[in-house]
């Protein structure tokens, strides 16, 4: 995308004339904050950025953009952008969603969206909770999560966004953390300039309704402990001194000491490239309080792209048999010609 | 001697044989799904209207791919009505029935007239064929079809004879039987073989053996027809008079694709045709998935709601978002069509009606989605309406549909139904350069004081549709209410009165521009039928007999349901009494006396099936106490 000419933009300029509406303390703020200085630093014209959500806290995002924005229905965002894309492709296109949004009652249209490869941008901001309709049990509740709709503790299994999108043969699928904001920053980027349907999920904290449910990722206590950097090429090493790591026993992960007989070599080296998402499979079933939980990209691969590959249909139809002309068209069925002179019907008949 | 030069010689010329002339057939094809009879309909009919005859037909086939062969369930039909003067309907009674074997001849013989011929394949009244039908004993043999001209024929045996010489296996042999009835139905009503032995071979240029046998089925069942003791006679239907041009012969989901890729051509625009597979509809995308040369993009979607998402998106980027479905899929895509009526995008919904409710019976039609159409979402949710009358009718309508949906941002139903989508007519082809452009303006500069107002409207309410990517005009719409003009969400009382009422006007003001009802009878008089769709045909030739006979009665089509033609009341306080045939329990009726507070009498049908021309007419005299 041609930047050569364009301002110099800063997150302000991405900032709408409306008044934020997310409860004090909620994640979304830090979210928007960050998403505003991504998009500034892109070297893309704002015009070209679209929003589009669909129905929740985290649904509000497009209007506190200054780009364009559809504020859609509930879980159906990834369809209206689906059509966007597909007629422009020249837009960066965003989906904001949440974890009731995106992975229940939308849950059909994020597997097809990742499925095939629209080159859309989907933020799934993950509280494990429904807020804006204050505090029900999610599809990513724990276990036992109390609520209003589950007063005695929800008894239904969570869901695994990161492993949903893996299964649903996403080419880029990432986890990062509200207040991690360099970590975010650097996600969201990335998601960015990925070709093809990113996933990112945002560990994110409903403060009214599901405070605290991701402090052992936040808590600078023991965040070290709890929370895996993914980096491509790299060891899967964590804890505060760096001294714990993962290593692959058959197929399942474990976690080791290093030293001790353990040794750097014996840990799983992160490929976010491999073709087959087999090891990012494995990563994304690492729970706390068993696991670190694994932050950053486990996939990134290259696929062409539904728009593109709609588009080229066209392209090699026009370019094999010429661009189609409605004469032909109308043409295509056997034809007949009515000559003035022929007509000796009778007109009305009982 | 080969079986087809047999046949020759025994059609001997010294048979002098008896030609009447008829002004209108309708003949029906019937045989198991696995028999062909689509084929052998469709090919009659073409080379009926090649000859200049007037066409009108429908098929019916069962919801099952491949129901049990011999089932009542498997059951396959194609009626041709043809004519030499005008015709609106593919025919009430038939007046010759192939039936291929024992359940079609079970499931089809009610609809044959007394006296009528009935040509049946007797090698298929097996014991085990006539059980699957239920017969206890053989009706060919058991005078029960006395009241008919039968004539049975050993159809599997003659064509096996035919093709004898032939390297093929039984099973392709028994395939050509179709070919061998079509050719003594050809001779019957004096058809040529050319334009279907030219299709033969085009058809099966790659399987020499195949078209030979074809060819060769074709050719003997024709020549069979001069052999026959039943029938020593053949029909003449003369050419109708029908207004010179060029034509072709098209069903109304044919219509329908082209009038989409015509409209989007007329516009400048991309098609973008969003869709989940479902039955009347899906022809509309396998025909507009064969069109990438015409830059025509087509998305099969995971589900109905994703189609029309998708569609709502492509329109919000500046394509023509169009989606297509039937009456389940309409019910899933409620809130999204809602969407576009708050966000005031535009969209074209097209519903094949088919027989509800729920699943229902989808091969089958019906009318009974109007009020759907109408009401089927929350709050106050005004759209446009509007139905062809016709198959052909279908490519102006889907045309008129996009305009009206591009120029007042609006979504916009199309309301088809499985009879227009299936049955075909003959269609003059349009002249190109004689379409008249769909004009669309997008706005490239803020439109108040160097900002963008979003819902800041013309003078026919009407707001601008600005597309992303242009510079300066960014701006968030969705679906919650918002304020006047500026677009931002907007919880105010009187703000939202304000959007309801508006939204509700500028769809009110579409009957500005919209043509007025005419009538097709006197401009008064005793009686009004008044109708929507796909019953038109059926109507107006009920009316115009009526007519002819000197009642005092005229028929009017809607064909704007939303909003209706202004002098829509005016028209019915014309008359004494009103009659609105539907194919429901009575949707117009309720709108045009609720709206107009005129009494009106309704004439329903349910049955999966189109009017006859007689059911409208036996109303007609009722009412009128002929």
């Amino acid at each position: 995308m041609p930047a050569a000419s364009l301002p110099t933009l800063t997150p302000k300029d991405f900032a709408s004339d409306q008044d934020v509406r997310w409860c004090p303390g909620c994640g979304d703020y830090s979210i928007l904050a960050q998403m505003k200085k991504v998009c500034a630093s892109l070297g893309i014209p704002r015009e070209r950025f679209v929003f589009i959500s669909g129905i929740g806290c985290s649904s509000r995002f497009p209007y506190y953009m200054n780009t364009y924005g559809f504020h859609t229905i509930h879980g159906r965002a990834p369809t209206f952008a689906t059509g966007l894309k597909v007629a422009r492709p020249d837009l960066l296109v965003w989906v904001i969603t949440g974890d009731g949004d995106g992975l229940s009652i939308g849950g059909n249209h994020l597997l097809h969206a990742l499925r095939r490869n629209v080159d859309i941008k989907i933020i799934l901001f993950n509280n494990e909770i429904y807020g804006l309709t204050k505090g029900q049990y999610s599809p990513t509740s724990r276990l036992g999560t109390r609520t209003k709709s589950s007063p005695l503790g929800s008894f239904e299994n969570p869901i695994r966004p990161i492993t949903i999108a893996l299964a649903a043969e996403a080419t880029f699928v990432a986890r990062t953390i509200d207040v991690d904001v360099n970590h975010l920053t650097e996600t969201l980027r990335r998601a960015a300039f990925h070709k093809g349907s990113a996933f990112v999920e945002v560990y994110q904290n409903c403060k009214v309704f599901n405070d605290g449910v991701f402090e052992y990722t936040t808590d600078k206590e023991v965040k070290s402990d709890n929370v895996l950097y993914l980096e491509h090429g790299k060891p899967l090493i964590f804890g505060k001194n760096r001294d714990k790591g993962i290593r692959l026993n058959g197929l399942e992960p474990e976690v080791v000491e290093l030293g001790k007989g353990v040794s750097v070599d014996d840990l799983i080296i992160h490929d976010e490239k491999a073709a087959e998402p087999t090891l990012a499979f494995v990563l994304s079933r690492m729970y706390y309080p068993q696991f670190p939980e694994p932050v950053g990209v486990f996939r990134a691969i290259e696929r062409p792209t539904f728009e593109d590959l709609l588009n080229r249909q066209v392209e090699d139809a026009i370019k094999a048999k010429g661009r189609g002309k409605l004469e032909e068209l109308f043409q295509s069925e056997d034809i007949w010609e009515v000559e003035e002179a022929e007509a000796n019907g009778p007109t009305a008949l009982d | 001697m080969s079986a087809t030069a047999a046949a020759m010689t025994m059609a001997s010329p010294s048979k002098q044989r008896r030609i009447e002339e008829r002004p209108e057939v309708v003949i029906r094809f019937a045989g198991d799904s696995g028999d062909g009879m689509q084929l052998a309909g469709t090919q009659f009919s073409n080379v009926s209207a090649v000859v200049g005859n007037d066409i009108s037909t429908l098929p019916d086939f069962p919801a099952e791919i491949r129901a049990p062969a011999g089932s009542l369930a498997g059951v396959s039909g194609y009626q041709i009505h043809f004519s030499s003067y005008d015709i609106y309907t593919p025919g009430d009674r038939v007046h010759a029935l192939v039936a291929m074997n024992p359940a079609a001849l079970k499931t089809n013989i009610k609809d044959l007239e007394e006296g009528g011929i009935l040509i049946v394949n007797s090698d298929a009244f097996t014991t085990s064929d006539l059980q699957k039908a239920g017969y206890k004993t053989n009706p060919l043999e058991d005078g029960s079809l006395k009241k008919y001209r039968l004539v049975a024929v050993p159809i599997t045996k003659l064509n096996r004879e035919a093709l004898s010489d032939l390297k093929l296996s039984p099973r392709e042999v028994d395939r050509c039987r179709n070919f061998f009835v079509l050719g003594l139905v050809y001779w019957l009503y004096e058809r040529p073989l050319e334009p279907t032995l030219r299709w033969i071979k085009e058809k099966f240029a790659r399987n020499p053996a195949v078209m030979e046998a074809n060819i060769r089925a074709l050719k003997a069942g024709y020549s069979y027809g001069e052999t026959l003791e039943e029938l020593p006679v053949q029909y003449r239907v003369p050419k109708a008079k029908i207004p010179p041009g060029r034509y072709r012969k098209i069903t109304g989901n044919e219509a329908t694709a082209l009038g989409l890729v015509t409209a989007a051509q007329l516009a400048g625009k991309t098609l973008v045709y969003c869709s989940y597979p479902i039955t009347p509809a899906s022809d509309i995308l396998h025909t507009l998935a064969e069109m990438r040369r015409y830059g025509v993009l087509t998305i099969q979607a995971e589900d109905e709601i994703a189609a029309v998402g998708a569609a709502i998106g492509a329109s919000f980027g500046g394509a023509l978002g169009v989606t297509g479905t039937s009456g389940p899929g309409l019910c899933l895509k409620s809130e999204a069509i809602n969407l576009a009526v708050m966000a005031e995008l535009p969209v074209v919904i097209i519903d094949v009606q088919r027989a509800g409710p729920s699943t229902g019976m989808p091969t089958k039609t019906e009318q009974a989605d109007l009020l759907q159409a109408l009401f089927g979402r929350n709050g106050e949710s005004p759209v446009v309406v509007v139905a062809p009358a016709s198959p052909a009718e279908c490519f102006t309508m889907i045309i008129e549909a996009i305009r009206l949906a591009v120029s007042y941002m609006t979504p916009v139903f199309f309301m088809s139904d499985g009879y227009l989508a299936n049955s075909a007519e003959p269609w003059p082809i349009p002249k190109v350069e004689q379409l008249p452009k769909i004009e669309i303006q997008h706005p490239t500069e803020p439109n108040e004081d160097g900002q963008f107002m979003p819902y800041k409207r013309d003078h026919r309410l009407v707001r601008p549709w600005a597309l992303p990517g242009t510079p300066g005009l960014e701006h968030r719409i969705g679906g919650l209410e918002k304020e006047d003009v500026t677009g931002n969400v907007s919880y105010d009382p009187l703000n939202h009165e304000h959007m309801v009422r508006t939204r509700a006007q500028k769809v009110a003001n579409i009957a500005d521009e919209i043509p007025p009802l005419s009538v097709v009878g006197p401009e008064t008089g005793d009686l009004l039928v008044i109708s929507w769709g796909s019953t038109y045909g059926a109507i107006i030739a009920a009316v115009e007999r009526a007519q002819r006979k000197g009642l005092s009665v005229a028929c009017a089509q809607l064909r704007y349901l939303n909003p209706m033609p202004k002098n829509t009341g005016e028209v019915l306080r014309r008359y004494k009494r009103v009659l609105v045939p539907e194919l429901n329990l009575g949707h117009l009726r309720l709108l045009l006396q609720g709206r107009y507070l005129v009494e009106c009498i309704g004439l329903n049908k349910v049955q999966g099936r189109p009017f006859l021309v007689s059911e409208i007419e036996e109303k007609i005299h009722e009412l009128l106490h002929v």
